[in-house]
């Protein structure tokens, strides 16, 4: 069995009275791509603070590789091997890809001065190796002149930088036109098949659907569901599923879930 | 829905991934060069066609060495405060104190070397003066969380009231300094050339490459671009902010003190007179007011564009009254050109 990159046990946040996660477990395994998918609200942004380290747990348990963790932080996290990539990308548009993937981290030599091949070479290796390259943009080209998706690689490609092993993506897909989802799948795919590990949070079912090995259906606080993809035959499968969580017994004047289906649309 | 992504996918992906190397218009040297560096291109050619105007206004004038001489022993003193401002308008900051750090600095310059020390002392007084003077305008700002543009505008207010108040408007005259080997190494003249224009391109010399290549002109880049994003991707954000402020005061007390230097003079309204032009400067040079870029070749530029400007009205045979509007031109002139030539990303 692969080895277990991060265990989330019986987690719990709770902000004043409200509570935002109610006793969650969720692992993710070496090179496995899981799919985090709930509603708004159900608590996916908190988790995803807990394990990227910005958020603190009120309780439960955190293992690194099998082992208990203590003094959890943002630091803690990337140390482990832990990138996220946040909704908002945290891009600075006028500047370079270059620039952008050492933001926080310029790679210099003598006094400070950045050693500019040496950064160039290693955003092209970064570049290649989740497929973001094209015949109309260079490592030098402004990020502001990207589409939405190409600026979504220039953050997975910063985010694949210092071997991370799990790359968390908060919603990558969000705001994107067909095309551009299909060019962040397409470096998500290059991801795993580098032999990292993602987690993978959406809203949109069939976005998820396509890319994850494993879901997670995350629902008022709780874990709802976990499947492998073997045992979910369709992404429809999955909305019916979480249309019966939704709403036990089906919604009021419907009779199946396909009505409810349809009645969503 | 799922279905209809994949073969999308591979046509329009798959092709253009196989392709090894990315080939762009700008992979030319030539063109790279001129596409990085339009804003400084943009501000030369408004500088020549300027120069040519007033050359052919009145050849004689604009062929005689003096003129130029005259231009190059001032114009040392804008670049100094000139660049470090380009650092802090990239950083989303503005610093309006520098005139009053100017003066004190020079002031502090013109005391010790009064007592009767060595000039390189009173030099060194003066830098760590505008030192502590930057750390203290830039610390009121950030960890203040002043706007900048009136924080330091009441700094320098304030400074220069203080300067006024213990000197009772009364000047220093430092007659020794002229055989000093301070004098000589930093203001005298070589072949004919003011020695302070070498010190001053050395200065922007190096400023552009901590600008350009250096860990600090990246990170002020990206500060003034989204400090939201410096600021998760691990970036003291507030310290980068003190630092341009910091910067701009070192070239203030250098400036300072070169403007003393020149006159063997310090009045309390020291550096009073650049506060407008090297605001100008930094603008007329092609960095934006919105912060994230900028250029420090170009703010250069831009400072020998308005060092001329006046000097040039006056030699064309134009009466004074014809300065401050052609002035007004050549910003107005600059900016619209500088709209032209570079886009704004969000």
């Amino acid at each position: 069995m692969a080895e277990r990159i991060i265990e989330l046990r019986d987690i719990s946040k709770s902000y004043g009275q409200v509570y935002a996660l109610g006793g969650v477990n969720l692992s993710v395994d070496r090179g496995e791509v899981v799919g985090l998918i709930g509603d708004n609200g159900a608590g996916k942004s908190t988790l995803i603070k807990i394990l990227s380290g910005v958020v603190k747990p009120t309780s439960g348990e955190i293992l690194v590789r099998g082992k208990p963790v203590t003094g959890w932080s943002a630091a803690r996290s990337r140390d482990a091997g832990i990138e996220t990539v946040f909704q908002d990308r945290a891009l600075a548009v006028q500047q370079t890809i270059v620039r952008n993937i050492f933001m926080g981290r310029e790679l210099t030599g003598f006094m400070g001065f950045l050693k500019v091949n040496k950064e160039i070479e290693e955003a092209s290796r970064l570049m290649r190796e989740i497929g973001f390259t094209s015949k109309v943009f260079t490592p030098h080209s402004i990020v502001g002149q990207l589409s939405g998706g190409e600026r979504q690689g220039v953050a997975i490609a910063r985010a694949i930088y210092k071997q991370a092993e799990l790359i968390i993506l908060d919603e990558p897909t969000t705001a994107l036109s067909l095309t551009e989802t299909a060019k962040v799948f397409h470096f998500v795919r290059q991801v795993r098949a580098s032999g990292r590990s993602i987690l993978f949070i959406g809203h949109n079912i069939h976005h998820v659907f396509d890319i994850a090995d494993r879901f997670v259906v995350l629902d008022r606080g709780k874990v709802a569901l976990t499947a492998d993809r073997t045992e979910v035959k369709s992404a429809e499968d999955l909305i019916n599923f979480m249309e019966d969580v939704a709403h036990p017994g089906g919604l009021p004047g419907l009779h199946d879930a396909g009505d409810a289906e349809r009645a969503v649309r | 829905m799922s279905k209809t992504m994949e073969p999308d996918l591979q046509s329009s992906l798959g092709g253009e991934a196989a392709r090894p190397e990315w080939k762009h218009p700008s992979d030319h040297w030539l063109r790279g060069f001129v596409i990085d560096n339009r804003a400084a291109l943009g501000t030369l050619a408004v500088f020549i066609v300027m120069m040519a105007v007033f050359l052919v206004a009145n050849p004689t004038v604009f062929t005689t060495w003096y003129l130029y001489s005259s231009v190059l022993t001032t114009l040392p003193v804008a670049l100094f405060v000139v660049v470090p401002l380009v650092f802090v308008v990239t950083c989303g900051e503005i610093d309006l104190s520098f005139p009053a750090t100017m003066g004190f600095a020079s002031w502090v310059f013109a005391l010790v070397v009064q007592a009767g020390y060595d000039p390189f002392l009173g030099i060194a007084a003066a830098i760590v003066t505008g030192t502590l003077l930057g750390f203290l305008v830039g610390s009121l700002v950030v960890y203040g969380g002043l706007s900048s543009l009136i924080a330091t505008l009441g700094m320098n207010f304030l400074l220069r009231g203080l300067i006024q108040i213990i000197n009772e408007g009364k000047s220093t005259a430092l007659t020794g300094l002229a055989d000093s080997w301070a004098y000589k190494i930093f203001s005298s003249q070589v072949w004919g050339i003011p020695v302070q224009i070498f010190w001053a391109l050395a200065f922007v010399v190096l400023s552009a490459m901590l600008y350009n290549r250096h860990r600090f002109g990246a990170q002020v880049r990206v500060v003034g671009d989204n400090p939201d994003s410096a600021q998760q991707m691990g970036i003291d954000v507030k310290r980068v902010r003190v630092k341009v402020f910091v910067f701009v005061g070192i070239g203030a007390a250098i400036a300072g003190t070169f403007s003393v230097m020149i006159n063997f003079t310090w009045w309390p309204t020291a550096g009073d007179g650049y506060l407008l032009p090297v605001l100008a400067s930094v603008f007329v040079g092609g960095t934006p007011t919105w912060g994230g870029i900028g250029t420090v070749a170009g703010g250069a530029i831009g400072a020998v564009t308005v060092a001329f400007i006046q000097t040039g009205v006056v030699a064309a045979g134009l009466s004074g009254f014809y300065v401050q509007f052609f002035n007004g031109l050549i910003i107005i002139l600059s900016l619209l050109g500088h709209k032209w030539n570079q886009a704004r990303y969000r």
